[in-house]
């Protein structure tokens, strides 16, 4: 589902926050990208959706080259990815229904199947009966449930995840946490950047730690086939 | 992708550019306002050269010639002379004014009505005002016409009215070239004033237009509202300007009319016809478009999602 093979990425700051990873995340799979904070957990996940582009390498998702995609199926390719943020990039000013709505609409998806999947969604994280509200109106957990609600809303085939619990006590982190298992039961690909270790521990899925810009331990020793080819 | 909820899409954005624009009403009245303005003034022109051109139209060919016949002729040999002279193939219409009317005429409007009292006899002569026939409104054949006119015994003098008819033909023909001008000018106008007010909104939304994208919203998706927001514009500009010219007509349509009525024409001034109104409507709609499409192209390719 998802290949990196020795992809560096270096800002137009000059700083270099990856330099040379090589990682595979397989199908159905959910994975724990951890390391400190700066190390290029959140580099990885901006590859991933797209939000950057490669310096050096290859990342492909789903098959898919990054590098070689033009802007005009960036689109369609962002829709395929369901991605759940730290701050969870909610619209304030709109209603719990319509952010969640949001993925549908850009998709152009008829209205019926619009509001039969939101409830979905919603039910999915225990806030259905909470549409009409604002997000601001929303306990920080369950503003991240209603970011999570989004990411799933149109079931993309891989869910990305950059700190979801980071503002969560133990508790509702847990419980995001489960959340995301659940959508790896399912089928969804999921991949969770996180520097809570207690809780990787927990849920006893493979972890990827980034250090200093590198794959530490397993990442690097499934190197997958595509790589070997180059 | 069905076509209902394609066009559901379109119902969507266009209501959602609606509500906005209700939610700021001073700041989109002034833009309206603004877009109105630079429609209404070119507009407004050829309101003006157009009402010109039909004040001037009963000089139809720009010729009119004045048959003065001498003061002894008598009125049955006057009418003689019009219905000999309606028998030439050049010439389209006579009209026969005979010297009791042009006098009544006289001293109705030109104010000299109790010096004429003191005059025994009716010192104007009668006059045939002869209309060339259509295709007969050369010089040549005017020039031909009044030297036919100018051999008869009972003629004092021929004189042909087209000289400073010429003169405002040519400088309606000045106005016209300004009046395009004008319009390109203020279209352009239209065009800088929605687009800016388009890329302060979308710097306005900005957050909104990054999730938008982030979770697969195309360009074309996007821009979608800001190009109804600009045809809303446009439109409620336009309007606002069919209002400002009809209300402007109205206005001088009474002192026009008193005006007109001394010249002892029937002339009433004339608003906006059909196809006027759809050209100020019809350029609104698309300069809006136009002005939010070129601004919305141009920001919104600057505004990508960062994480």
């Amino acid at each position: 589902m998802i290949v990196f093979d020795r992809v560096a990425k270096r800002y137009p700051n000059g700083r270099e926050a990856l330099a040379g990873v090589t990682l595979r995340v397989n199908p159905g799979e959910m994975v724990f990208l951890t390391g400190k904070s700066g190390a290029g957990k959140s580099t990885v996940l901006k590859l991933i959706a797209l939000l950057e582009r490669p310096t050096r390498g290859t990342v492909l998702i789903n098959g898919k080259n990054t590098s070689t995609l033009k802007a005009r199926h960036i689109p369609a390719f962002r829709r395929h990815i369901g991605v759940v943020f730290q701050d969870h990039k909610l619209l304030a000013d709109r209603p719990v229904y319509d952010n969640v709505a949001l993925p549908l609409v850009v998709a152009d998806t008829p209205l019926r199947e619009i509001d039969k999947r939101v409830r979905a969604a919603l039910d999915q994280v225990g806030l259905l009966g909470k549409e009409r509200m604002s997000p601001l109106e929303l306990s920080v957990g369950e503003q991240q449930r209603v970011g999570i609600a989004r990411a799933v809303v149109s079931k993309p085939p891989l869910l990305i995840a950059d700190e979801p619990t980071g503002n969560l006590d133990p508790d509702l982190a847990l419980e995001v946490m489960r959340l995301f298992k659940r959508f790896q039961e399912v089928g969804v690909t999921v991949v969770v950047a996180t520097h809570d270790v207690h809780l990787v521990r927990e849920f006893g899925q493979r972890e990827i730690v980034i250090e200093n810009g590198h794959v530490r331990g397993s990442g690097a020793d499934d190197l997958p086939s595509v790589v070997a080819r180059r | 992708m069905s076509l209902g909820s394609y066009s559901a899409r379109h119902v969507q954005a266009f209501l959602g550019a609606l509500g906005r624009l209700a939610r700021a009403p001073l700041a989109s009245f002034l833009t309206v306002l603004v877009v109105a303005l630079a429609l209404a003034l070119p507009m407004g022109l050829k309101v003006l050269v157009s009402n010109a051109r039909v004040a001037t139209g009963d000089f139809k060919g720009a010729v009119d010639i004045s048959v003065y016949l001498k003061t002894d002729v008598a009125l049955t040999k006057a009418q003689q002379l019009a219905a000999s002279a309606r028998e030439r193939p050049d010439v389209g219409d006579v009209t026969l004014i005979p010297a009791e009317q042009a006098l009544e005429e006289f001293r109705t409007y030109s104010g000299f009505g109790a010096a004429l009292e003191v005059l025994r006899e009716n010192p104007l002569p009668h006059v045939l005002q002869v209309h060339p026939a259509p295709g007969a409104g050369s010089a040549a054949a005017v020039e031909s016409l009044r030297r036919y006119f100018s051999a008869w015994p009972e003629v004092d003098l021929v004189q042909i009215d087209s000289e400073w008819v010429m003169r405002f033909n040519a400088i309606l023909d000045v106005l016209r070239k300004v009046l395009l001008l004008a319009a390109a000018l203020l279209g352009l106008g239209v065009l800088a004033v929605v687009g800016n007010t388009i890329r302060l909104e979308i710097l306005n939304r900005r957050a909104e237009i990054e999730v938008t994208k982030l979770v697969g919203g195309s360009n074309g998706f996007v821009r979608r509202p800001f190009l109804y927001t600009g045809l809303l514009y446009g439109l409620a500009g336009a309007v606002l300007a069919w209002g400002i010219i009809t209300a402007t007509v109205l206005v001088l349509a009474g002192p026009v009319a008193t005006l007109a009525q001394l010249y002892g024409s029937q002339y009433a001034l004339a608003g906006l016809d059909a196809r006027d109104s759809g050209i100020l409507l019809g350029s609104g709609a698309v300069l809006g478009w136009l002005g939010a499409w070129i601004s919305a192209s141009r920001h919104l390719r600057e505004i990508e999602p960062r994480a």
